[in-house]
């Protein structure tokens, strides 16, 4: 008879409609069975060591926290590991650049302790928390770092992906201190002109030990090399999908300054009747708002404004009244709600209380029967967010759950608190990157609107009144 | 300034929102293409023979087209057969050559010229510039016409000293081109080295310092190192990830679509439905072809639709879940007969006919939504080595089209029938395709575009070319 390799003439598993997320899955006596992946994608099958190289003020906080943001973002558990953070906490007080001398016997003690606390935090990370992807952010200029590094990730069965970053330019490495290093803890009780100088001789301290990563002795290594900030790159030995994103998105982003502008379109018809989805026009205060949102643009006096807007109806309207050119987006599109669009909150409880009651549960994963989630939102609003980070000024005209998937990312919004997030009609707010984060200035064009966000309900069983379920549904005509 | 509100009205092809005009000559403000760039660009090879440049020159265009950026090569050796009828050897490449130098020169010359009119009068977006372009005089040349027409340039230069991977280029591709007709193979390995070498002594590579103001990529032994410098835009962006995804690694991608479903036995589209009972057998036959191929290290996708799945399970093998792989969304249409189509939205059903790319149901997708929703699942394809995607009609047109170099109006007619595998394997510069009937019936799915497409037709001529279904 057939061997036992042979015997598997599968009998089909039996399928399940997930009933959150609606996807289909294997299931036995109708409980859904353990698959093996669901996701819509295996982006790796081992956790990603990411280890960033360079001299201090090269921008490698920066990118760590920007790579950090954007994976998390697409659904990639990530953490930073800034050894830096582990020496203020092991040593204090910070006196001088004293501490930072190759000559320094006791600084180097301490400084390699700390690097090691890290990297058993990153095995924490990686191995027993689940995460996928961490960034080990420090200098790590020495072959020897380096190898005590590749090292562990072999030990632990991680891969491994260096991001260097070199830059000469003083213009730029004078800009970084003056907006990351005067900020620092290091440097509270310093004036400006000491903490540059200060930290002009640490920079020196790393100078002479510095080995770049080396084309030759280091062909086998998986890199990228980032240099002048952006302007070359060399990339050695992409070894999977994550990886290729990663190169993908450091290359795309830049630091010259810009503005990106959120705003949601106009007040709509269906807004107004507190229905949901549609491709509805805009109301006459909708109207208002667009002309506002003209006169608002003109005085901001932007240089170079893009205009995106989805390709619905009422934020195409909203558009055609600043008068300048715009591009339609197909993925800028509103969430779509499936068999519940146009419907009022009112009546999905009524036709569809369960479903009602698993998105107040788990509102980033649920997806609407026949629509999408947050989490399908994300996914379709990726190639915005790379373009956005390529462009400079830019205007997104857009939707609620748009919006605030949008906003989550330039924030670090996590995905509890991504469909929460606060984005009323007639306000735009405008995302300046500063530092490592963003500075969000909040602009209300003083022209009345619906209020169309809905808070999470006390009560979010299945079992619950009607009342309940409706008690955080805003008001509407 | 106040800009007065025109009414907006929405295209009915391609259901888009746009100001109403009683000029339809006016420009619209805004446009519903992505802007890839805004100027014409002219990608220019460099390397040395037997490089790869060809072989990178058609897969980019095939890509770039396939995305909706319009893009043509243009290969210098092309020229150079038209103009000496008859290769004899490698003499003519010989750097003394002065006859041979001035023809040469004259097809580069000819060449450009018609880039600038490909960009000119036929509104195309991208050129590929196929070359050796191993000078700095010659690509000087490439940069001062293309700086006095405003167009960008970006250099791909391909950079190989592995023998290995040379000579397998040259037994590929080179034997069998139109020089070596009547050459036998050792000779033509020959005199293609001597080819070689006649470039080698005036190869100057991109050099990152001279160069440093140009926009170029290098690629090292087939993508084990890339050295990229200043990207100026969103279509070379998008240029140097496809390039740096790419692999020549020999795999096989097997497209195929679930088994026969429910709703397809009743002539329906779109809907969940699951597999009717031949659609399981299929499952069980697919799993038994699998098996019979010895696949090494097959992922298999799927879509999130049942019948996919369904179909997949039956393999007994992990497989991915892509969203990205659902079925084309028929928006009001969805699980309609083609016959209830033409009853209760008629205009729709010919307009689907005139222009089936870019037709777009309401509330639902075009072909041309579809292909860019695809594009994730094309770059992880190329990444990947041997995988089976088991997908849905208008998905696997849209594959097919990127791995066949199909065009749009080919695209949404392509043949793929239930319970039918298609094995992609790359060879030379294209794809070699076999196709698999898996001998298990299933009902036809594929409607050929009628003879009357226009609006006025009559219901029987709109549903002459409807499939049998129940």
């Amino acid at each position: 008879m057939s061997s036992t390799e042979d015997i598997i003439m599968a009998i089909p598993r039996e399928l399940t409609q997930n009933p959150l997320r609606k996807i289909w899955m294997p299931c036995k006596n109708g409980l859904p069975e353990k698959h093996i992946s669901q996701k819509r994608v295996c982006m790796t099958n081992c956790p990603t060591l990411i280890v960033t190289v360079g001299l201090p003020a090269r921008g490698k906080t920066y990118i760590s926290k920007k790579l950090t943001r954007y994976l998390n973002w697409i659904g990639v558990p990530t953490k930073e590991f800034n050894v830096g953070q582990y020496r203020r906490e092991c040593v204090k007080i910070y006196k001088s650049f004293e501490f930072f001398r190759p000559d320094n016997e006791e600084g180097l003690k301490i400084r390699k302790h700390c690097a090691l606390a890290a990297l058993n935090d990153v095995r924490q990370y990686l191995s027993v928390e689940g995460g996928q992807v961490a960034v080990f952010d420090a200098t790590n200029t020495t072959r020897e770092r380096r190898a005590t590094i590749m090292r562990f990730a072999e030990q632990n069965g991680y891969k491994v992906f260096f991001v260097e970053s070199l830059c000469e330019d003083p213009k730029v490495i004078a800009e970084n201190i003056v907006q990351v290093k005067l900020g620092s803890p290091d440097y509270t009780d310093c004036n400006t002109e000491e903490a540059i100088q200060d930290f002009m001789k640490r920079i020196k301290c790393y100078e002479n030990s510095y080995q770049p990563l080396d084309e030759n002795l280091d062909r086998e290594l998986s890199y990228i090399k980032i240099m002048d900030v952006g302007q070359r790159y060399l990339v050695n030995r992409v070894l999977d999908h994550i990886q290729s994103r990663i190169v993908y998105y450091l290359m795309n982003i830049h630091i010259t300054p810009r503005s990106i502008y959120l705003c949601r379109h106009g007040e709509s018809d269906l807004n107004v009747r507190g229905r949901i989805g549609g491709d509805s026009g805009l109301s006459p205060r909708g109207k208002e708002f667009a002309q506002g949102l003209g006169r608002f643009i003109q005085d901001q006096n932007i240089k170079d404004l893009k205009v995106w807007t989805s390709q619905m109806k009422r934020t195409i309207q909203t558009a055609e009244a600043l008068g300048v050119p715009y591009e339609q987006w197909k993925a800028l599109n509103e969430i779509d709600a499936g068999v519940c669009e146009e419907m009022m909150y009112e009546e999905i409880q009524e036709h569809f209380p369960l479903e009602f009651a698993l998105r107040d549960q788990d509102k980033y994963r649920y997806r609407y029967p026949k629509g999408e989630s947050y989490e399908d939102l994300v996914q379709r609003l990726e190639p915005v967010i790379m373009e956005l980070e390529r462009q400079e000024n830019v205007l997104v005209i857009c939707h609620q759950a748009v919006m605030r998937c949008l906003l989550a990312y330039f924030l670090d919004k996590s995905a509890e608190e991504l469909p929460y997030l606060k984005c009323p009609l007639h306000t735009v707010l405008k995302l300046t990157p500063v530092a490592y984060g963003c500075k969000v200035e909040s602009i209300y064009l003083n022209v009345e609107a619906v209020n169309t966000h809905r808070d999470k309900p006390e009560n979010v069983d299945i079992s619950r009144l009607a009342e309940e379920a409706l008690l955080t549904v805003p008001a509407h005509y | 300034m106040s800009s007065e509100q025109k009414e907006l009205t929405q295209t009915p092809l391609l259901k888009i929102w746009v100001p109403w005009m009683s000029n339809s000559l006016s420009q619209r403000r805004g446009s519903s293409r992505p802007q890839f760039t805004n100027c014409p660009t002219m990608i220019v090879m460099v390397g040395l023979p037997a490089r790869g440049k060809t072989y990178i020159s058609k897969k980019l265009t095939r890509y770039l087209n396939w995305i909706g950026v319009t893009t043509q090569v243009f290969n210098l050796g092309q020229y150079r057969r038209e103009v000496v009828q008859t290769y004899k050897n490698y003499e003519f490449f010989r750097p003394d050559n002065e006859e041979a130098m001035k023809i040469r020169r004259a097809c580069a010359s000819s060449a450009l010229k018609d880039i600038a009119n490909y960009f000119d009068k036929e509104q195309g977006q991208v050129a590929v510039f196929d070359a050796t372009n191993t000078t700095r005089d010659r690509r000087g040349v490439i940069i001062s016409f293309a700086k006095e027409k405003g167009y960008k340039v970006f250099f791909i230069e391909s950079i190989c000293d592995d023998p290995e991977i040379i000579e397998a280029n040259i037994m590929q591709v080179k034997l069998s081109s139109p020089d070596y007709e009547n050459y036998d193979k050792e000779e033509a390995l020959v005199d293609f080295l001597n080819r070689i070498d006649c470039y080698k002594m005036s190869y100057v590579s991109l050099d990152e310092e001279k160069d440093r103001h140009l926009s170029f990529i290098k690629i090292f032994n087939v993508g084990s190192r890339y050295l990229v410098n200043r990207v100026q835009d969103h279509i070379q962006s998008r240029i140097v990830y496809y390039l740096m995804n790419i692999h020549v690694t020999p795999r096989s991608i097997y497209l195929s679509r679930h088994g026969e479903s429910e709703l397809n036995l009743l002539g329906r589209i779109g809907g969940d439905s699951g597999l009717s009972s031949q659609g399981q057998k299929y499952a069980r036959a697919l799993s038994e072809f699998i098996r019979g191929q010895s696949i090494k290290d097959l992922k298999v996708w799927t879509s999130h639709m049942r019948r996919t799945i369904q179909t997949a399970e039956a393999l007994g093998v992990p497989y991915e879940q892509w969203k990205a792989l659902n079925e084309i969304d028929a928006g009001v249409c969805e699980e309609m007969t083609y016959e209830e189509i033409q009853a209760t939205h008629p205009e729709e059903f010919a307009l689907r006919d005139q222009d089936k790319y870019r037709y777009r149901y309401p509330k639902g997708e075009s072909y041309e939504d579809l292909v860019h929703r695809l594009e994730p699942v094309i770059m992880e394809l190329e990444r990947q080595e041997n995988v089976l995607v088991i997908c849905h009609q208008a998905v696997m047109r849209c594959l097919l089209a990127y791995f066949l170099d199909k065009s749009a109006d080919d695209l949404p007619y392509l043949k793929c029938p239930l319970h039918t595998v298609l094995k992609l394997t790359p060879l030379a510069y294209g794809c070699k395709v076999e196709s698999f009937y898996l001998n298990v019936q299933a009902v036809n799915t594929h409607r050929d575009k009628p003879n009357n497409v226009n609006i006025a037709r009559k219901p029987e001529e709109a549903l002459r070319t409807v499939p049998e279904h129940l």
